[in-house]
């Protein structure tokens, strides 16, 4: 017991002071990527093909679809010019699917709920997870929020175990036709209104798995995506950041001078 | 034919024998000690070929050898029950049919009901549970069949996070498969990456250099170290010991970030490619690392005390899921499930590559299979490999980070091992006339592995399921592909 006590008091307390000061991350983390079409050579398409997932357009309007992307260095290191770099932002997360789609230096939009909808969940929302053939990646870091540094609870948001005692469904994975029915019927059993959180690049697009006959290429189509969370898989602080955003707990969307990754 | 782990061979000098032949080899090899690592089948002209890659852990050799069916062939389960999974395999893949095999189930397939055990009698009953479970963990469908609080037999339905990993890897151009090797299950993004990389360079004829080895290395160890630490206080959790959830729940993130610093990405994605890494560790990081892996090093051991000296944690642990050697053996079982019931192996330690075949690892093993001593064997791994890192940034060997890979050779069989943070993780890519891909065959050690939990909750309480299910930690996108 003492020694509890005693590691208890060595420890203190590792909880992030977010949101009221921002999360530095490391030189290398591969965060929000920015896009210089005046760099681009006429006609070059190099970037375009190494992207492993298509997520990228070159040759005319350059474009990069987060909900492909999966934060590769392959379209880094193809470019001869540099126009294409990493941040150390963590904030991707939109509401609307074409709002993934970059076209420059912009800051993926998250529309706070309504006021109806956040009066319901603003201060207590309760999500199911379901993983539709995720590789897990995303339920550690959905585990992670869990954890002392990050404790999500402290906002009023918690997964809970049964559909019936929440008020949104959280996707992970490109659905496999093996899921596709607990997920649909999972979804079926939460009471209305109810939200669904796409994590991912494999819920929002297909990711890796995109094209394969055992899957669907997400959750696009099968049911009403409220929020887009991409990565792969998304940084703890993306989700939390996002889910914030969503509950209009964080109001500043003003851009924020984050450093090119190394 | 003998082959040192990983090595590519002609695929025409690897021995094609007779059904029989192949099957009393496989059955004398695994009788005099080898395991079964690999058995998988292809279609040639109609017809299936079946690959058998035993290991042989105390000489660190491997023997292959293949024989060609069509429709039936005598099952070798019955005899070696290492092949029960394998067998249940081929017979979904290539509707070959394994006869005498004692429960040809599906593995993977969802297409027709599952032919669940089904047990009659007074007082029993059966639970179901999932695909859909409590936490935020993977899907699959446990039916324990029990009789009043006694659980007979738990059955395992996997195969819900199928999603034709090897066709697309098998299918797919070269930029898109160090992606989805990284994707087979994303806590073991190095060591599936690590796997699909040496077996890419023996195709290729690539050797990288001492330094992008270590490096390799140092990721590798950083997994097992996130790995095991998150275990450590997930067991913590599922016995109510909440501290020590709390605790190893930041050390694991403190692991992960290191990775991060490393590879930019807390999983360590994109940092393995065939030829060697891409980031380099400088200097500053180096004197970094040292300062948090030696904080880390005595965090470890205080939370790991706290959970191991609290009674009530080890009155939870001790006894309960046992899994003894005799059948860990027998199903060949791999990783730390194996070590904690006294079984020596570990690929690190028998089938060394890259840096391992220079700087070795002591094997933790324990002896009484039970959930004590499978959290013994992570706490003591975690322990081992937090030296290894520390010699390893010691003493960080010259080299290029990236070497050429000249296109993969025609007509060969490459097979790779590694020694992922749950155990024996077996790669193999088989090339056809053109030098592309015409098989990519994947076994992670949790496809072993699923057993070994039916097997330590017999006889066990429903109540006792989380605690033993957590001790084993088993993928399902791993074992699902």
């Amino acid at each position: 017991m003492l020694k509890i006590l005693a590691t208890r008091v060595e420890q203190g307390c590792r909880t992030l002071p977010f949101p009221s000061a921002l999360a530095t991350l490391p030189e290398r983390f591969r965060g929000r990527p920015t896009l210089d079409h005046s760099k681009c050579p006429d006609g070059c398409q190099a970037c375009a093909d190494a992207c492993p997932v298509q997520a990228l357009q070159a040759g005319g309007a350059m474009q990069l679809d987060l909900g492909r992307c999966l934060f590769c260095r392959d379209c880094l290191d193809a470019c001869p010019e540099g126009a294409i770099a990493y941040t150390r932002d963590y904030r991707l997360a939109s509401t609307k699917r074409q709002d993934l789609v970059l076209q420059g230096d912009e800051v993926p939009r998250v529309h706070a709920l309504d006021q109806k909808m956040r009066k319901l969940f603003g201060r207590s929302l309760k999500l199911r997870e379901v993983c539709a053939g995720s590789c897990n990646g995303c339920e550690m870091e959905l585990q992670a929020l869990n954890n002392v540094v990050f404790d999500l609870g402290r906002f009023g948001v918690q997964f809970v175990a049964s559909p019936r005692h929440a008020d949104g469904l959280i996707v992970t994975g490109p659905v496999t036709e093996n899921m596709r029915v607990a997920l649909l019927n999972t979804y079926e059993a939460i009471p209305s209104p109810k939200l669904v959180i796409a994590v991912g690049a494999c819920a929002i697009s297909g990711g890796p798995f995109r094209d394969s006959a055992q899957v669907r290429n997400g959750v696009e189509g099968l049911l009403p995506v409220d929020l887009y969370l991409p990565g792969c898989p998304p940084h703890p602080l993306t989700l939390l950041d996002g889910l914030l955003r969503l509950l209009g707990r964080i109001e500043d969307q003003t851009a924020v001078n984050y450093p090119r990754s190394d | 034919m003998i082959l040192k782990n990983p090595q590519a061979v002609d695929e025409a000098a690897l021995p094609v024998l007779p059904i029989q032949e192949f099957r009393s080899t496989v059955l004398r090899a695994v009788l005099e000690g080898a395991r079964l690592s690999a058995f998988f089948g292809r279609f040639i002209n109609g017809k299936v070929k079946l690959y058998a890659l035993l290991a042989h852990d105390e000489t660190g050799e491997c023997t292959a050898i293949a024989t060609i069916v069509q429709d039936a062939y005598p099952s070798l389960t019955p005899e070696c029950p290492q092949a029960q999974g394998f067998e249940r395999e081929v017979a979904e893949q290539f509707a070959i049919r394994a006869e005498g095999h004692p429960w040809l189930k599906p593995v993977r397939s969802h297409r027709s009901p599952y032919p669940f055990f089904q047990v009659t009698g007074e007082e029993t009953h059966e639970v179901a549970v999932g695909p859909v479970h409590a936490g935020i963990i993977e899907p699959g469908h446990f039916r324990f069949h029990c009789q009043g609080e006694r659980i007979l037999h738990l059955e395992i339905q996997l195969g819900y996070q199928h999603r034709g990993v090897e066709q697309l890897l098998a299918g797919s151009p070269a930029k898109r498969m160090p992606i989805l090797a990284e994707s087979i299950a994303g806590d073991t993004v190095i060591g599936h990456g690590l796997a699909f990389c040496e077996a890419m360079e023996t195709l290729g004829g690539c050797q990288i250099s001492p330094r992008a080895q270590a490096l390799r290395g140092v990721a590798l160890e950083l997994e097992r170290l996130a790995n095991h630490a998150g275990d450590l206080g997930a067991l913590g959790t599922d016995v109510g010991f909440l501290p020590a959830a709390a605790y190893f729940g930041r050390l694991r993130g403190e692991f992960l970030n290191l990775l991060m610093e490393l590879t930019g990405s807390r999983y360590g994605r994109s940092f393995l490619r065939p030829g060697g890494v891409s980031y380099d560790l400088s200097e500053t990081q180096r004197t970094d690392f040292e300062q948090r892996l030696a904080r880390a090093q005595k965090e470890l051991q205080t939370f790991a005390r706290m959970l191991f000296d609290t009674p009530s944690v080890i009155d939870r642990f001790e006894g309960t899921g046992i899994v003894t050697r005799q059948v860990s053996e027998a199903l060949g079982f791999v990783g730390s499930v194996a070590r904690a019931c006294g079984s020596h192996r570990d690929v690190r330690h028998d089938h060394p590559s890259g840096i391992y075949q220079f700087s070795h690892l002591p094997m933790m093993t324990a002896d009484t299979g039970d959930v004590h001593a499978r959290a013994l064997v992570r706490w003591l791994e975690a322990e081992r490999s937090l030296v290894f890192l520390r010699e390893q940034l010691t003493s960080l060997p010259e080299g290029e980070l990236h070497m050429p890979c000249s296109p993969m050779m025609p007509n060969r069989v490459a097979f790779s091992m590694v020694e992922g943070w749950r155990g024996e993780i077996v790669h193999v890519a088989i090339t056809d006339a053109q030098g592309s891909i015409a098989r990519y065959k994947v076994i992670d050690p949790s496809f072993h592995n699923w057993m070994g939990l039916a097997m330590a909750v017999r006889n066990g309480e429903i109540s006792d399921f989380p605690l033993c299910n957590k001790s084993f930690n088993l993928s399902y996108a791993g074992h699902d592909l």
